[in-house]
């Protein structure tokens, strides 16, 4: 009796398991569809909007502090001192 | 008949799933034009200078770009002040890129120079980017190399080297229809000549008559360091967006950084931007820097440069974009000009001003603040 208990309950969870894997394997759709997308692609948006001004104001703050890298410029460094 | 290698098949499998998640192809930036005036005053400092940006579309996949950059400078720092005589210099700076964009992958590579009298800088960088997820989501990977030469002016016999190699990689993507988040870490390394060859630290020296003795920095010869940045754009109901960032860096030399940004664009009419921002960084100390040692050679590093020092930073910014209407425009190329006005305020920790009254080691704490000027125009053509 125990073991067809038993039995039964490790039916359930394989048989749940496998539903949860089978369901995560589907795959997540982008959400949010190119039609959607106009506010985002509004040139106000952009953060590299003036690329050249970008440039300059990460050469002004490596000349004056500490930390770089992760500016989002691309650049190679201050080549100064 | 041919037989498959598994290997090829897997490395097949996998190519064509990362980029059959989207069908539709990326497109390259426009062709464009920038001329710019820039100025910072401030600290005893005044820096200035023009700077021109060329892009052009040689093919649908393929885009040139070059970069000039000058800066004349005129110095009278508190460091100088303290130790030297004011100077002027130049700096020269150009870059040339290569853009090539297959289906959804762009491909760019720039070589790039820096020349001063003392001070010659020559880099390499490469850049991938792909979009994928229905161009929700675009990843980035990018890799740099400098080889610097450094030499110190009135010095012949002096000539150092240094090098740096920098790697970064990014991920950006679209949350909702008005809200998009990046995520960018880089890790730079340098190794070589990493001092400023003029700076000197001072130190306690009783057999003198000032009480106060000079001598020239000493820095490790190597340098690594990491930074982790997020940031977030998001589009405002009535056609605004706002643009938050936060960086996060530190290094093998004890510095740990913050910085926080929080810009906002908001147009007027058809002709006119308006852009303000508030930026706010924060750093600690190099293990090896004191504004006065107890005495000469008191430990094996010495610095007392004051982007080493414990300091913060606030920045209030400011810009005006007018877009030229159409009827005044060059061969109906699209144009704009620009102002840019950033007011820059430094407060120093642990490092005083020596030329300010005071017994020594108690002079005030030093602080100055800057203006910082970019005035310029661009045609899209």
């Amino acid at each position: 009796m125990l073991h067809n208990h038993y039995n039964r309950a490790l039916i359930i969870v394989i048989t749940t398991s496998l539903l949860g894997v089978t369901g995560c394997a589907q795959p997540i759709e982008p959400w949010v569809k190119p039609y959607e997308r106009q506010n985002l692609a509004d040139p106000i948006m952009r953060t590299n909007r003036h690329p050249i001004a970008n440039m300059h104001v990460a050469h002004v703050y490596e000349a004056r502090e500490s930390a770089r890298g992760s500016e989002g410029t691309g650049g190679g460094g201050c080549g100064c001192n | 008949m041919a037989v498959i290698n598994p290997t090829t098949f897997l490395l097949y499998l996998a190519t064509a799933l990362l980029f059959s998640l989207s069908t539709s192809a990326a497109v390259l930036e426009e062709d464009r034009a920038d001329v710019l005036y820039h100025s910072y005053e401030g600290g005893g400092m005044k820096i200035d200078g023009p700077a021109i940006l060329l892009r052009k579309k040689a093919s649908e996949s393929v885009a040139l770009s070059a970069y000039y950059y000058v800066d004349t400078i005129s110095s009278a720092s508190v460091d100088v002040m303290s130790t030297a005589s004011p100077y002027s210099e130049e700096r020269q700076e150009g870059q040339l890129g290569l853009e090539y964009l297959h289906d959804k992958t762009t491909m760019a590579f720039s070589v790039r120079q820096s020349d001063e009298d003392d001070y010659l800088a020559k880099s390499v960088n490469f850049n991938l980017s792909h979009d994928t997820f229905g161009d929700l989501t675009n990843l980035s990977l990018g890799l740099a190399f400098s080889d610097n030469e450094i030499r110190r002016n009135g010095d012949d016999l002096f000539e150092e080297q240094s090098q740096q190699y920098r790697i970064r990689a990014g991920i950006s993507q679209i949350l909702t229809k008005n809200l998009s988040v990046a995520l960018n870490m880089e890790s730079v390394a340098d190794e070589g000549y990493l001092n400023n060859p003029y700076r000197t630290v001072r130190y306690i020296d009783s057999s003198v008559p000032a009480g106060v003795g000079y001598q020239s920095e000493v820095y490790p010869n190597t340098r690594n360091s990491f930074s982790t940045k997020l940031s977030a754009s998001y589009y405002l109901p009535y056609r605004a967006a706002l643009f938050l960032h936060y960086r996060y860096f530190s290094d093998s030399w004890q510095i740990d950084a913050n910085d926080i940004e929080l810009s906002y664009r908001h147009p007027f009419g058809k002709t006119v931007e308006l852009e303000l921002k508030v930026r706010y960084y924060q750093q600690t100390q190099a293990s090896f820097y004191s504004d006065l040692f107890p005495h000469q050679d008191a430990q094996n590093f010495l610095a007392r440069d004051k982007e080493l020092s414990d300091f913060d930073d606030l920045t209030l910014g400011l810009g005006v974009t007018y877009l030229i209407p159409k009827q005044f425009l060059i061969n109906d190329w699209r144009s704009e000009a620009s102002i840019q006005w950033d007011y820059i305020t430094f407060n120093y920790n642990n490092f005083r001003d020596p030329t300010a009254e005071g017994a020594l080691g108690e002079e005030p704490l030093y602080g100055f603040s800057a203006h910082v000027i970019r005035a310029f125009f661009s045609v899209y053509f």
